[in-house]
């Protein structure tokens, strides 16, 4: 079993096949843990060269909130791994302008670039993907 | 149609894996093809053997395991989430198996849709 690749040995099932992945990020970062497995998801699935792309809508905007401070709750603060995902060449970040804007957000609170996109383009970006994968 | 199924929740608790269970049923009555079910998240105490429900519920382990016997249906446990939660080769009921992450990434790449089932 391969550390990188969770357990599948790339073979020509898999390898070659490009399909677009969307990870929908709903929930805030602490208090449930869906956001820090999802990351793991993430991570693990950029070894998988598939087009990959990440959207933040409702609390889920609250994992890439700048200034994240968990030692009082005892969780490590996961939110700098957002910023080593370009690294993974995992490029595209998409926020919904709405989710954003009811919290009192804009994108300087943010801790990485993204692309504002209102829930009409949103929908039209969730029917382009071929698997969508919702925390 | 080839489909893979994911389980985000755990039984009892959120309807999420009865949900997932009788879409799975359904799907093979109508000649559909399950390439794998993916347990993640809270999902993954859907596979221990230690469950011991009231004898008038349902048991939704054992009910995984018969449908992956009589479909021969692969039951895949994220080892991550698994370990974090006291689920090990020792407490699994039978047909389930603990594996890694790409597994549900293969599953989106072969089958012809990934269904998620969660909160």
């Amino acid at each position: 079993m391969s550390e990188t690749t969770g357990g599948v040995e790339m073979d020509e099932d898999v390898s070659g096949v490009v399909k677009k992945f969307l990870y929908v990020n709903r929930k805030a970062p602490y208090g449930t843990i869906y956001a820090l497995e999802s990351l793991e998801v993430v991570l693990i699935a950029a070894a998988f060269d598939q087009d990959v792309s990440l959207v933040f809508l409702d609390d889920g905007v609250y994992q890439l909130a700048k200034g994240q401070h968990t030692k009082t709750i005892d969780v490590k603060n996961f939110s700098p791994t957002y910023r080593a995902l370009e690294g993974y060449d995992i490029e595209k970040l998409y926020v919904e302008k709405e989710s954003l804007e009811a919290r009192g957000l804009t994108t300087e609170d943010l801790i990485v670039p993204v692309t504002l996109l209102p829930a009409a383009e949103m929908a039209e970006l969730m029917d382009g993907q071929d698997v969508v994968l919702s925390f | 149609m080839k489909f893979g199924i994911m389980v985000n929740e755990g039984p009892y608790t959120h309807e999420a894996s009865d949900t997932a269970y009788l879409f799975a049923k359904a799907a093979l009555e109508k000649g559909h093809q399950i390439h794998r079910i993916f347990f993640y998240h809270d999902g993954v105490n859907n596979s221990t053997r230690l469950t011991e429900p009231p004898q008038d519920d349902r048991n939704i382990v054992a009910r995984w395991s018969k449908l992956a016997a009589e479909h021969k249906i692969d039951l895949v446990v994220c080892v991550a989430a698994a370990l974090r939660r006291g689920i090990r080769d020792e407490n699994l009921a039978e047909g389930f198996r603990i594996s890694g992450l790409g597994q549900l990434i293969e599953s989106g790449i072969q089958a012809d849709r990934l269904v998620v089932f969660g909160d």
